[in-house]
């Protein structure tokens, strides 16, 4: 951000007598300030962001409708239902197998995009705009495009492998699991890939040029500079990028809804892409068990935080030993 | 590239014309293959919103070009939901949790980065780690807590969870280190302007730009989210992406009417974005390389 008011900074600086850094002795006043200036952060990520997630653990523990509210206390009767329930051993499968199918290619399609654009480029901000623009696309209108895209009669896709002469007749994309997991994981492809290669263009931005020349000198190409001296100088981005696309990634929603033109978060006629969030979205909100639809959600909880911190531990060793 | 960010320019300048640096053709021709498949899906949403009907799919090769019938589609999507009324919501959520966000984030981010009290890191860590926390998972007693509140149905359901995140916290305490310097602060101080003084008239010029991003992105966000809307207003007094989202129901599918839906509602964003773009390339850029 220092890039837009650095001009400002500059004569803010000229301004400012240099080393005067006395220190006044906090009044009542300075000592109370701070704290109402944080307050309000505090106050509604508490209200509506920390207690409502530690409160879903007690929803969790109760029979509970969502509109007539506690019916009582049951321990873990909803975990136990959960888990002899098979569509959540559905969902999670279908949850898992999105989250990879979209995420794993779109990192590394993120890094060969960042990778190109970290060169010097005619028309640099337009380029970088233009493969920015997907992420501003709300995922409800990207939702409705792709599954036009992906319709079987109308679509572009089917009609594009027709004409390649791979497929003779157009598929159903959202009939078969394996299908429908391709279709959903292209949307948060398209929408996510610019995002993730800018972050990573950033970067590798900040990676020191004499590096670069050093390793040309050395007559090491342009693919071994990038093993060499790229990916490990980026590292904690990939670990930022790795941990929150896994956090986001796991609790898709709006996309597996609305690829069934239905939108009854069932999933496909045979939940072939209900995920867990859809199944959260399901029990809480069409059949209002609220008791159950909280038991999803701690378990999704647990899940996400499990993963997470795999991921973390994984992309922290890439590329070698720590520095 | 008169306008070149200030920080690029020493390096570019330093790095000269190197071979390793500047892009072929190859990059240019691969560059525009991810372009093309960035922009193509919102393309052929105009083509489909600006022809009569399904028919136009049906043949036996598609169409790349776009119709005449694109306002007359636009009149059926007015027609079929109340989107002037999902518009005007939709307006007042995102601008109202801009503005709101703007201004918490910026007091917030002015006293973690100018104002030195007890417990000052601790807070900072917990700020930055609620980012990570999937807030979405807790989004049934969310829905209790506010129909407890009596917000259940009201734009404040939206609006009041939102107030200020941990981003923009994050965000403004950045921006407030790197842009304004300390000595003014305290030269302020010493004249005997109160906090609220200083913040105003001496901290918040400095970083007045980048809460212009900062409002921009959280206009952006507000007006894209979905997940709490669908659940937390009935569909009758929704925001455009629940009337998109009703466009979309049924059996049959109208993909013209749909995507004409489409069309305006990602045109005020699409808007927003050619007119920011630079500043929101350098915005995300930005945030990546500090967070």
């Amino acid at each position: 951000m220092a890039v837009h008011t650095a001009g400002a900074q500059r004569t803010l600086e000229s301004e400012a007598p240099p080393g005067r850094r006395a220190r006044r002795r906090p009044t009542r006043q300075s000592r109370v300030t701070p704290y109402t200036f944080i307050a309000p952060f505090f106050v509604v990520f508490g209200l509506f962001g920390l207690y409502p997630l530690l409160y879903t653990l007690w929803v969790s523990l109760h029979r509970w409708d969502r509109l007539t509210g506690d019916g009582g206390f049951t321990g873990l009767a909803n975990f136990r239902d959960l888990f002899a329930d098979p569509d959540f051993y559905n969902a999670t499968y279908n949850t898992f197998s999105i989250y990879l199918l979209s995420t794993v290619p779109q990192l590394l399609l993120a890094l060969a995009v960042a990778w190109l654009l970290d060169r010097r480029l005619r028309a640099r901000t337009t380029w970088r705009a233009l493969v920015l623009v997907p992420q501003y696309v709300s995922v409800v209108a990207v939702a409705l495009v792709f599954s036009q895209l992906f319709g079987r009669d109308f679509g572009v896709v089917n009609w594009v492998l027709e004409q390649l002469g791979l497929i003779s007749a157009p598929v159903d994309w959202t009939a078969d699991t394996w299908s429908s997991h391709l279709a959903i994981s292209f949307m948060v492809m398209w929408r996510w890939t610019g995002y993730n290669a800018l972050i990573y263009l950033a970067a590798m931005q900040a990676v020191p040029r004499d590096l670069y020349e050093s390793a040309m000198v050395d007559g090491a190409g342009r693919l071994l500079t990038f093993r060499r001296i790229t990916l490990p100088a980026i590292r904690p981005t990939l670990l930022f990028t790795v941990v929150i696309s896994t956090i986001g990634g796991l609790q898709l929603f709006a996309e597996p809804l609305l690829f069934d033109s239905q939108a009854n978060a069932e999933g496909g006629t045979e939940h072939q892409f209900q995920t867990l969030t859809l199944m959260l979205y399901k029990y809480g909100f069409i059949n209002n068990d609220a008791g159950y639809a909280s038991a999803v959600s701690w378990v999704l909880f647990l899940v996400i935080a499990a993963v997470a911190a795999l991921n973390f531990y994984l992309t922290r060793r890439l590329g070698g030993s720590d520095r | 590239m008169a306008t070149l960010p200030a920080a690029e320019r020493p390096r570019a300048r330093a790095a000269g014309p190197r071979r390793h640096d500047s892009a072929g053709p190859l990059a240019y021709a691969l560059l525009a293959a991810v372009v093309l498949a960035s922009v193509f899906p919102l393309y052929w949403t105009f083509v489909v919103a600006s022809h009569s009907d399904n028919s136009v799919l049906g043949g036996s090769t598609p169409s790349l070009v776009p119709g005449g019938h694109l306002l007359e589609n636009i009149g059926r999507v007015f027609d079929t939901v109340d989107f002037w009324k999902a518009l005007g919501n939709s307006f007042t959520v995102a601008g109202t949790t801009a503005v709101s966000n703007v201004l918490l984030s910026s007091l917030a981010g002015y006293a973690f980065a100018k104002l030195r009290f007890p417990g000052r890191n601790a807070l900072l860590v917990v700020v930055i780690t609620t980012v990570m926390v999937p807030t979405q998972l807790g989004i049934i007693p969310l829905y209790l807590l506010v129909t407890d509140l009596g917000l259940y149905g009201k734009l404040s359901a939206l609006i009041v969870p939102s107030l200020v995140s941990a981003i923009g916290v994050f965000w403004m305490r950045q921006a407030m280190e790197e842009n304004v310097p300390d000595e003014l602060i305290e030269a302020a101080r010493m004249d005997g302007a109160g906090q609220l003084r200083t913040f105003w008239y001496v901290a918040w010029p400095g970083v007045r730009s980048v809460a212009a991003v900062l409002g921009m992105f959280t206009f952006m966000f507000a007006w894209n989210d979905y997940f709490w809307p669908l659940i937390a207003l009935p569909p009758e007094n929704g925001t455009v992406q629940i009337a998109l989202n009703q466009l979309a129901a049924g059996y049959y599918t109208d993909y013209t009417l749909m995507l004409a839906g489409v069309v305006v509602s990602v045109v005020p964003v699409l808007v927003l974005f050619a007119v920011l773009a630079r500043r929101i390339v350098s915005g995300v850029m930005a945030g990546a390389v500090k967070g």
